[in-house]
Order: C-alpha cells, then sequence, then structure tokens
C-alpha cells in the first residue's frame, strides 16, 4: 500500500533545507505520495528511510514472472479484492503437470503445447508445464527429470514449473538453465537447500506450509537469504480451506500490506485425484485469486472452460471485450453479397460472423459502434438505434461497396426498421431472425 | 509469527427466506429449504460460519422441450414427457428444489394439472415459473397459486413488466416471488422495493439478478451478485435478500453446450464440454454469492452439490 504525504514526511529530515527544489520537506513529501518527483531529488534521506520508502512503493502481491525462449507468464500485481473495484490484471497461467517417469509424456506435452483455441477473436493456449521428478530422490529420479525437462524443451517453448527435492531438482535446473522457471517446493524440512538452488539458477520458488504462521515465517527466512520470487502455495483440505487461506492471503497483503505473504498463490487442483473435481477446484482458483494453476488434466473442452473463465473474471469491467466499428468481409463478398447489421461488443460479433463464416455464404458485416454492447443492452441504452446505424452506413461507404442498397437489421430490434427508413430513405430494410444461428438459411431463403 | 487475520465486520446480513411448507405449515411437502442468514461474503467461515447451506434446484417443463441440447434429452429420456416422472428422477439426481416452467402451449388447467401432479410426485419445494409473456405469465400463475395456496410455491419469473399480478396472487395465497432485474443493482433494489411496497414480506422474495452463461457475459453477473452482496452486508435493506440464478438455463442455451456438430475441434468432447459449460457457470456463481442455483444436467447437479458441501465445511 502506498504511503500518504504525511507518511512519507515523517521519514524526510525535516530541515526544510530547499535543495530538492521546494520550500519545505513537506511540500517535497506531497510530490512524492503524488509520485511526480523521484526520492533521489534530496541529498539527506537516511537509508532506513530510503529502505521504507522503497518497500512502500512495491507493489502488494509481488509480480512474478516466470521466462523461457521467449515465452513468459505473469502473476501478482493485483490491487483488488473483488473485480469491480478496478479490474483483475494478471491471468493466472495455466500449467499442466506431466511425471519424469511417465513415458507417455512426449506425446502428452506435444498435445497440451500445440493446443490452441480461438474465443471471440482471441487465440488462447496453456501456459506452460510442470514437470515433476516422481519416485525417491535417488540418482535415477534427479537425472530422470533432468531428462524430462529434455524431453519437454524438444516439444515445448513454454515457462516451466520444476516439481522435487533438493537432490533430483539441479538436473531439471540444469536442463533448462538461463531461463527463468519456478521450483517447486521448500518447505520446513529443506527451505534452506531450496533457497540455495532458487538463489543459483534465479528460479522464482514456491513455499508451502500448513498455516499462514507457517508460511509466513519461511518467506521472512528465504527473503533473508536474498530470495525474492516467490509464490505460496496454500495447502488446504477442501474448496472452503483454500478459499479462507487465499482470500486471507490477499487480504493481507492488500488490506494490511504484509509483506511475508504478498506473493501470488499457486494451486493445484489435479491434486484431488478426481478429474470432474479437478475442474470444479480449478474454476475456484480462477475466480478466487490464484496466479498460477497446475492441472494433472489437458482436455481440450476443459482447457477450453478455463481458458474463457479466465478471460471472462480478468476482463476490465470498465471496458467491455469490443472490435473495431467497420465493414467486415466475410467470404469475400462481392457487390451482390448482402450487407448485415450489428453492434461491435465483441460477444455479439463473433456470433454472427461465426454463423456466416460456418454456412460459406459471403456478406458484408457492418459493425456499428455501440460502444462494446449488446444488441439488446445497446438498444436500451440509445447506442444503437437508427441514427447510429444509418451514421455508420454511410460513413463506411457501404453505398460503394454493394449494388443494391438494402441492409438487413437483427430481428431483436425489428423495432428500428421505420425510423432507419426515414434516415436512409433510398435503402431497402430487412429484419432478419433474431438469433444468429438462424442466420445462413434466412440468408439463402430470403435475401 | 502470530498474523491478525483481517476481518470484516458487517452491520448488515442476509434475510432467510423458506420456500414450502410442510403438512404442519399448511401445505404438503416433505422438507422445506431454507436460503440465506449469510453475515460475510460467501464461504468465508471463518470470519462467520455460512447458516444454511445453498441449494441447487432442477428445472423440468410442463411439456417436452423442443429446442433443448440433445445431450439433456438424452439424459432424461421419457420422463420428459411427464413432468411428474421427471420430478422423481430430478429428485434422484439430488435437487433440493424443482423448478417446473410452463409453456405457452399450456392452457390454464393444463398448467393447474402439471403443479399438482409434479407436487404429489415429490416431496420438494417447488418453484414455477411463467412461459416468460406478462399477459400468458398471469393467466397460468394465477390459478396455479390459487389451486395451490399455502404450499410457499416460489412463482416466478416476476419482471418490472409483470410483477404485479404474480405478486398480488403471492399475497393472497402464501406464495413466495423470483423477482429478476437485468444485471444492475439499482434495477434490483428498486423492484424489491416495488414488491415490498405492494405489502409481500421481504422474507417471501428471492432476487434473481440474472446471470449470463460462460463466454457470454458472465462476468456481469458475477460482479452484479458481489456487489448486490456487499451491498447487503453494509446493511442496504433492499439488497438483503438470498439470490438465485439459472446457470442451467443459460449455459445450455450456448452453442458449446447446445450443438456437437460443426464446431472447432479445439472444443474438445461435446458431452464432457456441456457438463463443464453448466458447472463452471455454476461454480463461478456460487462463489460469488449464489444461494439458489438452478440447473438442467444431473452430472452438473452433482458436482455443484459436492463443491458446495466442501465450501460448507468448517475447520
Ligand atoms: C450482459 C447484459 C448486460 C451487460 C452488458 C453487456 C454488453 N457489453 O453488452 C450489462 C450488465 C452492462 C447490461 C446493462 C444493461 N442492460 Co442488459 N443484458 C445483458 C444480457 C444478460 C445479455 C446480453 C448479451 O450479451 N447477449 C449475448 C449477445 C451475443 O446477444 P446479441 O447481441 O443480442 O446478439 C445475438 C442476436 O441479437 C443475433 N444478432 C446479433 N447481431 C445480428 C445481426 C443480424 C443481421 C441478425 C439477423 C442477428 C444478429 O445474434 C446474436 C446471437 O444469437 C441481456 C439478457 C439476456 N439474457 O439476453 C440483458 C438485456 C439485453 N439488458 C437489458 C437492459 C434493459 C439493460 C440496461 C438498460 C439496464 C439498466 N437500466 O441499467 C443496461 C444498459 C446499459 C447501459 N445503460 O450502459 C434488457 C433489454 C430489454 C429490452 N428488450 O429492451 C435485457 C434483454 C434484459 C431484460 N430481459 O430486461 N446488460
Ligand atoms: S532536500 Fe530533503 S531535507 Fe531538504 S527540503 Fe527537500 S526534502 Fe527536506
Amino acid at each position: 500500500m502506498a504511503l500518504s504525504g504525511i507518511q512519507i514526511y515523517k521519514l524526510l529530515p525535516h530541515t526544510n533545507c530547499k535543495e530538492c527544489g521546494f520550500p519545505t520537506c513537506l511540500a517535497f513529501a506531497m510530490k512524492l505520495a503524488a509520485k511526480q518527483v523521484e526520492l533521489s531529488a534530496c541529498p539527506y534521506v537516511s537509508e532506513e528511510s530510503k529502505k521504507q520508502l522503497a518497500e512502500s512503493a512495491a507493489p502488494p502481491v509481488r509480480l512474478i514472472s516466470l521466462k523461457a525462449n521467449g515465452t513468459e507468464v505473469k502473476a501478482g500485481n493485483e490491487v483488488v479484492m473483488f473485480r469491480h473495484e478496478k479490474t483483475f490484471y494478471n491471468k493466472p497461467g495455466l500449467f499442466v503437470r506431466v511425471k519424469a517417469s511417465d513415458a507417455d509424456i512426449s506425446r502428452k506435452v506435444a498435445e497440451a503445447d500445440a493446443y490452441t483455441v480461438n474465443y471471440v477473436g482471441m487465440d488462447f493456449t496453456i501456459d506452460g508445464f510442470a514437470v515433476e521428478a516422481d519416485g525417491d530422490a535417488s540418482t535415477s529420479s534427479a537425472q530422470s527429470l533432468g531428462a524430462a525437462v529434455k524431453t519437454v524443451r524438444s516439444i515445448s517453448k513454454r515457462p516451466l514449473i520444476l516439481i522435487g527435492d533438493p537432490a533430483t531438482l539441479p538436473a531439471g535446473l540444469e536442463a533448462c538453465s538461463g531461463e527463468a522457471p519456478m521450483i517447486y517446493a521448500a518447505d520446513n524440512s529443506n527451505w534452506e537447500a531450496m533457497a540455495e538452488l532458487a538463489a543459483k539458477y534465479k528460479a522464482a520458488l514456491v513455499v508451502k506450509g500448513e498455516s499462514l504462521e507457517e508460511l509466513a515465517e519461511l518467506t521472512q527466512k528465504i527473503q533473508a537469504k536474498g530470495v525474492e520470487d516467490m509464490v505460496l502455495d496454500l495447502g488446504g483440505k477442501n474448496m472452503g480451506e483454500w478459499l479462507s487461506r487465499s482470500t486471507q492471503v490477499r487480504r493481507l497483503a492488500l488490506k494490511a500490506n504484509f509483506r511475508a505473504l504478498g506473493y501470488p498463490v499457486i494451486a493445484f487442483p489435479g491434486n484431488v485425484g478426481d478429474p470432474a473435481r479437478e475442474s470444479v477446484y480449478a474454476a475456484q482458483a480462477i475466480a478466487k485469486y490464484a496466479g498460477f494453476v497446475v492441472l494433472d488434466t489437458f482436455a481440450p473442452e476443459l482447457a477450453y472452460a478455463l481458458l474463457v473463465l479466465r478471460e471472462n473474471i480478468y476482463t476490465d469491467p470498465q471496458k467491455p471485450i469490443q472490435v473495431l466499428p467497420g465493414i467486415y468481409e466475410i467470404n469475400n463478398p462481392t457487390a451482390d453479397s448482402p450487407a448485415l447489421v450489428t453492434t461491435n461488443f465483441s460477444i455479439t460479433y463473433f456470433s454472427v460472423a461465426n454463423e456466416v463464416e460456418g454456412s460459406g455464404q459471403p456478406a458484408w458485416l457492418i459493425v456499428t459502434d455501440a460502444e462494446g454492447m449488446s444488441v439488446l443492452t445497446a438498444w436500451a441504452a440509445g447506442k444503437f438505434d437508427a441514427e447510429r446505424i444509418a451514421k455508420a452506413v454511410k460513413e463506411f461507404d457501404l453505398a460503394s461497396k454493394i449494388s443494391k442498397k438494402r441492409i438487413v437489421l437483427p430481428g431483436h430490434v425489428a423495432v428500428l426498421s421505420g425510423e432507419l427508413e426515414e434516415e436512409l430513405p433510398d435503402w431497402e430494410i430487412r429484419v432478419g431472425p433474431r438469433e444468429a444461428v438462424d442466420l445462413p438459411a434466412f440468408m439463402k431463403q430470403a435475401l | 509469527m502470530p498474523i491478525e487475520i483481517p476481518k470484516d465486520k458487517w452491520p448488515g446480513s442476509v434475510r432467510k427466506v423458506t420456500v414450502g411448507a410442510t403438512a404442519a405449515e399448511g401445505g404438503t411437502r416433505a422438507k422445506t429449504v431454507t436460503v440465506g442468514g449469510q453475515t460475510t461474503m460467501p464461504y468465508l467461515q471463518y470470519e462467520a460460519l455460512t447458516p444454511n447451506t445453498p441449494v441447487v434446484a432442477i428445472e423440468i417443463k410442463s411439456r417436452k422441450p423442443e429446442d433443448w441440447s440433445p445431450l439433456l434429452v438424452e439424459t432424461w429420456g421419457d420422463a420428459m414427457s411427464d413432468p411428474a416422472q421427471w420430478a422423481k428422477k430430478a429428485e434422484e439426481a439430488g435437487a433440493d428444489l424443482i423448478v417446473l416452467a410452463l409453456t405457452l402451449e399450456d392452457s390454464a388447467d393444463d398448467a393447474v394439472n402439471a403443479v399438482k401432479s409434479v407436487l404429489s410426485a415429490t416431496g420438494l419445494p417447488l418453484i414455477v415459473w411463467g412461459p416468460g409473456q406478462a399477459e400468458k405469465d398471469n393467466d397460468l400463475l394465477v390459478p396455479v397459486a390459487e389451486a395451490t395456496k399455502g404450499e410457499k410455491i416460489m412463482l416466478g419469473i416476476c419482471e418490472d413488466k409483470n410483477y404485479r399480478t404474480i405478486v398480488a396472487t403471492a399475497m393472497a395465497n402464501g406464495h413466495l416471488v423470483q423477482a429478476r432485474t437485468p444485471m444492475d443493482v439499482n434495477l434490483a433494489k428498486q423492484l424489491n422495493i416495488l414488491i415490498t411496497d405492494m405489502g409481500l414480506p421481504a422474507d417471501r422474495i428471492v432476487m434473481d439478478p440474472t446471470t449470463g452463461a460462460l463466454g457470454y457475459g458472465i462476468e456481469y453477473g458475477y460482479s452484479v451478485m458481489e456487489r448486490l452482496r456487499l451491498a447487503a452486508l453494509q446493511g442496504d435493506a433492499m439488497t438483503q435478500l438470498p439470490m438465485m440464478v439459472t446457470p442451467g438455463f443459460e449455459a445450455w442455451k450456448a452453442k458449446e453446450s447446445k450443438v456437437g456438430e460443426g464446431v472447432p475441434e479445439a472444443w474438445g468432447d461435446w458431452a464432457a464440454r456441456g457438463i463443464h459449460w453448466e458447472t463452471l457457470t455454476a461454480v463461478a456463481l456460487v462463489e460469488s454469492g449464489a444461494d439458489l442455483i438452478v440447473l438442467r444436467h444431473p452430472e452438473s447437479v452433482k458436482r455443484v452439490k459436492e463443491a458446495i458441501a466442501e465450501l460448507m465445511v468448517t475447520a
């Protein structure tokens, strides 16, 4: 949490020497609070004050970034408990876990890595892989983690989480050296060795504890060893306990500026051991503050649902997802192709565009500026009326593209046709079906 | 290191609302369902316990619907042509309540018969929806309300254009109402004010803030529910009502659930996707404060009830 001007003032020398260019230390403090000047403008701030000021400028939830070969996943930097208060920023990374000893590892990684799905014009993929050294800490499993990481690397460029212990992890870390992976996990028994590994390989470190107290103590001890990039595994025996802990951690970070837990959280829905429940755990993790979500089940239908949920929860509530207004060409339309009118809300645009495209029939799609609202919402809010539609038709110069002056309205706004005839006197106004699914048949029969 | 967990202390709480009446209470239900009563944001058991477990209703129709996803038709089979049988199967599938949706084709007699047959087929409390056209809603819901006096049925769906007659008949016959508004905190408050102004006690209203399916506007419903619950806890009386949502209806309208062919390969297995679509829509809404969740598929019912049960566990 940022300090107020008065709080900053308390940390300044109180000499009013004016060297910073301001008449008093208080005036300088106010400018600092407003982030309009740099602290370095005052030559007399004590080291101790500098440290405190730097800490207060740090985000309440530390930004953690995993990198590999030009790909990156970020978590943290969140500032609110509820998305309507501002927005959630960094979408939780979706990782798929594979076990080092799994003979099928290449196929599994290849399938998940190649996965891409389009949702309202955006291509979504999973973010990375968690590779686990299963078996005991013997040399053979240490080597197998290294081999497994090499296998994964031969297929995927996505960031990695390596799961193991201080004995097994080095081989894995060597196999992806130069990247910024994450390692799992430091606990009460091994934190020193894990911290050393994290420092040596510049890896982020997951810290695991069965209570928040235990976690906070561990993160402080690890931080004292010079490791800053940490992520919390909250444990939890059921959804309720996990929700409580995750909420407490977010609240402590945001409301109490509690540094020891000011880190993103990682969730392992797959630990529940049943794919049906795994999907539900993952949904909760996405909605309630996870920064990383590690799945054991990769299935396209589940990945799609979770990626869409994540997109929805992390959409900025101030800005609906929208497309640019304009004339869109579908299936190479010609002068004889019909012209359809819709709004620039992404979901609306794509439900229409996808139906028409799928039918193979060419059309011009006139996307009016309805401030990113659906047909009926925009109509009810006065953002999709005859005037706006007429303006779009003229502005985009539809007449120059088609031979027959005719436009088709969405069935839900049939009431607009009268007014639109007045606005566009030499145009034929047709009313289409209410739902986009019925458009192809309508186009075939009626246009 | 001792940590002081920040706890919110709220001045307000959600009202308790009970649907259904047993014989002792003037109805015929084997059990009743009570929702609401929370004094915290959803399931923060460390702050205060959640007094009543949120419940799941299964939506059935008075006639076999023509436009439901083939996946649902396959699941419910022949029971879909007989509301009594359908209700029984829904009870077996774990429903806490039944939603019986009437249709435009029903006459008043058809509607009353369908409701009575469902009441005798199961002991669960009942929610009855009109077909969704103001005039027809009134034509069907009034006789239904009169024929089931004292059962404490929930009548819906009350919106600003049709609430008067439904509320009047709910008052006259001891029923409750479902108050729906389009994803807006102020509109929700306003409808609750209009309804209570008519004289229906607030503990006979459940508000339905409307939701969209996953991928189709769920984020608006999700946030409106969080805002309504925050307002309730802050003490705003006209938002202190339990919330119900219809993810079954919304999710099974989405192409992802409804259609199996001609969709992108990346959408994966259709049957599994349909369940995910309904379940994940519902679970997100459970997290944002839903007290009564109306679903369509038995497998989603199972998953959502399990999730709620886990959220209700106290340490
Ligand atoms: C999500 C939503 C919102 C969101 C906005 C989302 C957005 N960015 O648009 C929010 C919460 C902000 C909102 C606000 C309001 N809403 Co609103 N909202 C909805 C809701 C739930 C879903 C709308 C949606 O996204 N549909 C999905 C899209 C894809 O549908 P669509 O654009 O219509 O497109 C379909 C068809 O029209 C067709 N189609 C589209 N283009 C074309 C083109 C052609 C040629 C053809 C043939 C077909 C076609 O294809 C699509 C798929 O079939 C609906 C209720 C519902 N369940 O439908 C109410 C609804 C649209 N809202 C309504 C209202 C009244 C409002 C408000 C005015 C309420 C208020 N007073 O605050 C405000 C207005 C906004 C403002 N003042 O800023 C009413 C409209 C009533 C009416 N008939 O006039 C509705 C119907 C709810 C209701 N039953 O009362 N809303
Ligand atoms: S330079 Fe530093 S000590 Fe001098 S007035 Fe500015 S803030 Fe105060």
